[in-house]
């Protein structure tokens, strides 16, 4: 092979390589990644079925309930549009109380029930989830945790 | 009066550090003496400058000043006076003037520490690490005052989010800004370089032991944060794949990166640009970190507080810094560059293939990290991305990068050979990858394919740190110096990390449990019984404490108890695991919440080895502390200097 055959030869082993990893870490972004969705949209039928998305909102005041004794927790989450169910088995961030904000990770169940693998609530008084924040406000139902002291107090 | 003092030293140190940006460097540019014996002052004064502001911050804290509205909203008066400190830099304002302390403090070691080196070199590194300054006082007067006015003043504060109230968190921010700050001296030497249009193995050797204390302040603020989450956030996870850890990760890697092909520089005169780049990609990734941390566009635990005012500030600043940093290299960095040979195979060629894949590993989380971002600036949706991509896309560069540790650090300078290597490494290699499968599977009773290859390459970076130390023991080795101890600690450290890393993935049990007093379950070996709950207080909690007897084989072993806070004035629950660590294994018991009929919900866990992951990262710092002990630095640089003098006398 002449030196110039070996240098296209490398710069193409090189060109596969690099265009397959990529794909490969793409490929893989695209799998992990799970979108965002209030229960206005999955009441819609926006969310997808068969994929984990979130799942943010207030816990909705009066809805959780637990067996006495159980790991299983239920409560509803709402937008202040719509009202979704959630179930949860294990322990619950310190943060987490009705009235308040969360962020669920899990997958919609063929009854319409969020069956949530991990719950995240905000993490101080004066702060809630971006996301959940936001989506409240552009539903035109802000949040009205979020101005206390953090806000100008004048 | 004291916040007014605090502000105005701010402003002034503001002022000194637009002048440090501009006469040294013009000075420098056009060899005048004069502007340029301004350089060492005007860094002092700044520093000093700085020191005071914060000191009257430090100060509004401890004298309970709530009439300053940042003490009013992090303070309280039943706060321990240890965290009234800590509190200073606990949220954004805070957090910023200590970025700036921080700056100042390196910018002022420099001053001190470079009486050897050519003063218009250090003109020009101040002059740069000026500007930084500049940037960030005017972020903070401009958008975070720390020393803002309440009016009318609360009787008492909001207190410290009961998170931060934490013996580690009072070290972890300093730490890391020393870290993430510390690359900015690296820059200004990069930049300097790129200015003069020179750079030489001097240049590298100046440059590598600054670079290797941000690194190793960067490795301990890591390991701090990650132990901090494991024990704090209370649910036992040591890494997270946060925006504000990746934040951290990315220069880290980066640095790392930057500390090899430095070292290549020095030796060999090679990589100059690749150097350069590594130098700017580094703080760049330190400022990129501080975006993603301060302007509150990601959600995470760290983000205080979301203004978009402060976020934008801080991005026009980036775009800046990288923009005219990357001009400045596309003009200059070819002409630096000298043409040594090396062959395929040598000591180049790993770091090389180092640098690559750390760059490709920073890549892929920044990929991760900013996707998210990029997807919301073009109303996409809004997306996280899950850990599964990280732990799935990390090991693609890492695994080849441990791998070739324990090869390239055996492998010589310019040109090695191939066989002799293989003959030397045959058996150590052999034992790791024999030991790497046996052991966990005779320990755990499975291993899978992952694990063993995880434990092999981690076995592996032990036992080819440790060849020529153990030779050296049995009195046949080959001399080694104080960097070669300090390169073997550091990788000797990587290794137990890795180790770590892995059984602890591969072995932790986990599991929520509904318990009442007098139950008892069966985790990993062990035996926990739930004996009772007792009533706490502390100096600004109440709370409820639980007691577990952990037995095993009939034997008690140790009572944990974790507890449950209600801090008094933010009013919030906190989780304190019960801990029972050791070197092979870390038993974990964190209290949930009251089920009802008596029980509790109970997570407890086993975690193998988890003690490792920072054991590595503290035998890393060791190293790092060795390699910035070499006299070399110093003796090289004194002998430079006195050539310096004798022809500044003939």
């Amino acid at each position: 092979m002449t030196p110039r055959r070996q240098r296209m030869l490398a710069v193409a082993i090189v060109f596969v390589g690099v265009s397959i990893a990529a794909t490969l870490v793409l490929r893989a972004l695209d799998m992990n990644t799970m979108y965002f969705f209030g229960p206005e949209e999955i009441v819609k039928g926006e969310a997808p079925v068969d994929k984990a998305f979130r799942l943010g909102g207030l816990v909705v005041d009066g809805s959780f309930h637990r067996e006495p004794g159980s790991l299983e927790a239920i409560f509803m989450v709402t937008d202040n549009v719509e009202i979704v169910t959630v179930s949860y088995t294990g322990v619950l961030p310190d943060l987490f109380t009705e009235g308040q904000g969360m962020v669920a990770t899990g997958m919609l169940r063929a009854d319409g029930v969020f069956v949530a693998d991990e719950v995240l609530a905000k993490h101080d008084e004066n702060y809630m989830s971006p996301e959940v924040a936001k989506m409240l406000e552009e539903k035109g139902h802000p949040a009205n945790a979020m101005d206390t002291l953090v806000e100008d107090p004048t | 009066m004291i916040p007014e003092f605090g502000h105005i030293a701010l402003v002034i140190a503001l002022c000194i550090a637009v002048l440090q940006s501009v006469l040294p460097l013009a000075g420098a540019q056009q060899g005048n003496v004069a502007w340029i014996a301004t350089t060492r002052p005007l860094a002092h004064a700044q520093f000093f400058f700085l020191v005071i502001s914060f000191g009257c911050l430090i100060v509004a804290f401890l004298q309970n000043d709530f009439s300053v509205k940042y003490v009013a909203m992090n303070s309280n008066t039943a706060l321990p006076t240890m965290f009234k400190v800590a509190a200073v830099w606990g949220a954004h304002e805070g957090s910023l003037l200590l970025w700036s302390v921080t700056l100042g403090l390196w910018t002022s070691a420099v001053a001190a520490f470079s009486k050897t080196l050519p003063n218009a070199v250090v003109a020009r590194v101040l002059a740069v690490m000026g500007m930084i300054a500049v940037g960030f006082m005017l972020f903070i007067l401009l958008t975070s005052n720390p020393f803002d006015r309440l009016f009318p003043a609360p009787l008492n504060g909001g207190d410290l989010n009961p998170l931060l109230q934490d013996p580690a968190l009072i070290i972890h921010p300093p730490m890391l800004y020393m870290g993430y700050v510390g690359f900015s001296v690296a820059f200004g030497f990069a930049i300097a370089a790129m200015l003069a249009g020179n750079l030489d193995q001097q240049w590298a050797r100046w440059t590598r032991p600054w670079t290797t204390t941000a690194w190793l302040f960067l490795t301990m603020g890591i390991a701090l944060g990650s132990w901090w989450a494991y024990y704090e956030l209370g649910w036992g996870g040591w890494w997270f794949w946060d925006p504000v850890e990746n934040a951290a990760f990315m220069p880290w890697l980066v640095g790392t990166g930057l500390m090899h092909s430095l070292a290549v520089t020095e030796k060999r005169g090679l990589f100059k640009s690749w150097t350069l780049l590594m130098a700017i990609a580094a703080f760049s990734l330190s400022l990129l970190g501080t975006f993603i941390v301060r302007s509150g566009v990601l959600v995470s635990v760290h983000a205080f507080a979301s203004d978009p005012a402060r976020g934008l500030f801080i991005l026009i600043f980036l775009g800046i810094v990288i923009g005219a940093s990357l001009t400045l290299y596309a003009y200059r960095a070819s002409s630096l560059e000298t043409r040594v040979g090396f062959a395929p195979f040598s000591r180049e060629t790993f770091i090389l293939l180092n640098s690559i894949l750390l760059v490709i590993a920073a890549g892929v989380v920044l990929l991760g990290t900013l996707g998210p971002l990029v997807f919301g600036a073009f109303d996409l949706g809004s997306v996280s991305v899950g850990p599964q991509y990280f732990e799935l896309v990390f090991l693609f560069p890492m695994l080849p990068l441990v791998l070739a540790v324990g090869v390239g650090m055996h492998t010589a300078w310019r040109s090695a050979n191939p066989r002799e290597l293989f003959r030397r490494l045959k058996w150590p290699a052999l034992g790791a990858l024999v030991a790497g499968v046996l052991i966990p599977w005779l320990v755990f009773g499975s291993v899978s394919l992952l694990t063993a290859v995880g434990v092999t390459i981690g076995l592996w970076t032990v036992i080819a740190s440790l060849i020529d130390p153990a030779k050296k023991v049995v009195g046949k080795g080959p001399r080694i110096t104080r960097g070669m101890v300090a390169m073997q600690l550091a990788h000797l450290g990587l290794g137990l990390t890795v180790l770590g890393i892995t059984v602890t993935s591969a072995y932790t049990v986990v599991t929520d449990e509904s318990m009442r007093p007098g139950d008892t379950r069966e985790i990993g070996g062990y035996t926990f019984r739930f004996d009772e709950t007792l009533p706490i207080t502390g100096p600004n909690y109440e709370g409820i404490q639980g007691v577990f007897t952990v037995s095993r084989n009939d034997t008690e072993l140790t009572q944990l108890k974790p507890e449950k806070r209600v801090y008094r004035v933010q009013t919030n629950p906190m989780t304190e695991a019960g801990i029972q660590g050791g070197l092979g294994r870390d038993l974990f018991i964190a209290l949930g919440e009251q089920l009802g009929r008596g029980a509790w919900s109970v997570r407890i866990q086993y975690k193998p080895l988890i003690r490792f992951i920072w054991l590595g990262c503290i035998v890393m710092v060791i190293g790092g502390l060795v390699a910035i002990s070499d006299p070399r630095y110093r003796q090289r640089v004194t002998a430079k200097a006195a050539a310096d003098g004798a022809t500044a006398t003939a």
